[in-house]
């Protein structure tokens, strides 16, 4: 299990924050090319990321957050960057699945170029406008090296002429929007950064609710942030246990040959089982042991 | 392969572990001349002289006048400043696409 709880933006014409952002244990990194650059230093990020990446072993997934090809930088940033071979192309501001399909060939021609595995280099999209949204099932399930789609929320509630709140309503249907796009694709759901990072309970709330949702991982802007988003996806004690019992129930009754499975007084049935397998499967992906024991 | 620099040019920042590098052009024959001023010149000024020479040669570049102000950048960070300080010294202004 491909772990993307948390996946951390990092600026990628800075060298300091480049080289030590592997020290912080987030899952994947971000190295970003586009809103974090300035339009007259593109050109010393996209070289220095390729420097970075070719040169220092991250422990963490690594991604890189290219300008869209629309630009005039997209393509130039493929052209060196997939010669590192980083594990990730993110795209931004997505909006249909020719633009995702577009960078797939050019990924296609540069694995065959520098004789890498074919589909060893994959991709995620932001979907980050009203127009983008209404294609994110389209978007997600574009091409075979698609594995997460995320939305981009800044962007998302500027297009839909609103901004950001506490409560999150106005991301509300784009969340869910994208959850579903993503799951009928088969692929994760990340959601979007928060950028208070002084506001630590906002980020746990947030956080909790996402995960509620069903989000796979959060995109995080500031290393403090990571282990709120690890400690919120990891399953607490109470549900390992409960996922424990649910199996136990569920072989008692097939080896008793019974349909009818019941735990505690309540019918179990097979999605519940389902969710037990994947709880625990996940619980030994995060290295949960016996749970984390709630507050 | 031996490239010309048409401007003096550099790339970098004076922030913390990074280096600016400015480059210029220099008179056929004169070779590559190169000055460091770094907090840690004293452990690391002659890798850090290395590491440029090295980044020059493999550009193709004989002539070359080099000023280099480190913060403690890694080799592959001053690699980086200084392939684009070069790159943006020999691009025709009106090809540059940064």
């Amino acid at each position: 299990m491909k772990l993307r709880r948390s996946m951390m933006f990092v600026p990628g014409n800075n060298p300091g924050m480049l080289q030590n952002a592997g020290i912080y244990g987030a899952d994947a990194l971000i190295f970003d090319l586009e809103d974090s650059v300035s339009i007259n230093e593109k050109d010393s990020a996209r070289e220095l990321v390729f420097q970075a990446i070719s040169n220092i072993k991250y422990p963490s997934e690594i991604a890189i957050r290219i300008n869209h090809i629309r630009t005039p930088f997209g393509r130039p940033d493929l052209a060196k960057i997939l010669a590192a071979k980083p594990n990730l192309i993110r795209l931004p501001m997505t909006e249909s699945a020719v633009e995702i399909q577009t960078v797939d060939a050019i990924i296609t021609e540069a694995e065959n170029r520098y004789k890498f595995a074919p589909g060893s280099i994959m991709m995620m999209a932001a979907v980050e406008t009203a127009k983008g949204l209404l294609k994110a099932y389209e978007i997600a399930s574009a091409s075979p090296r698609m594995v997460a789609l995320a939305i981009g929320g800044e962007d998302f509630v500027a297009d839909l002429h609103t901004s950001r709140s506490k409560h999150g309503r106005e991301l509300f249907v784009a969340r869910s929007e994208i959850l579903l796009a993503a799951r009928a694709a088969g692929i994760n759901a990340i959601d979007t950064v928060f950028s208070d990072v002084n506001d630590t309970e906002g980020f746990i709330n947030e956080a909790t609710a996402i995960k509620e949702m069903g989000f796979d991982g959060k995109s995080v802007v500031n290393p403090r942030q990571i282990q709120l988003v690890h400690d919120i996806f990891t399953p607490t004690a109470k549900e390992i246990d409960h996922a424990k019992k649910v199996l136990v129930a569920y072989e008692e009754a097939l080896a008793r040959k019974s349909g009818v499975i019941s735990l505690n007084g309540k019918m179990i049935d097979l999605p519940i089982v389902a969710r037990a397998e994947r709880t625990l499967a996940y619980a030994d992906a995060v290295g949960a042991g016996a749970g984390r024991v709630e507050a | 392969m031996s490239a010309k620099l048409l401007r003096a040019a550099q790339a970098g920042t004076v922030e913390s572990n990074d280096i600016m590098i400015s480059v210029s052009p220099a008179e056929p024959g004169s070779g590559c001349s190169v000055t460091i001023v770094s907090p840690v010149l004293k452990q690391y000024g002659r890798q850090i002289k290395a590491a440029i020479e090295a980044g020059v040669k493999e550009k193709g570049i004989e002539d070359i006048i080099i000023h280099a102000n480190d913060k403690g950048a890694l080799d592959c960070t001053i690699k980086a400043r200084l392939n684009v300080a070069i790159l943006r010294a020999v691009t025709e202004e009106e090809v540059m696409t940064r």
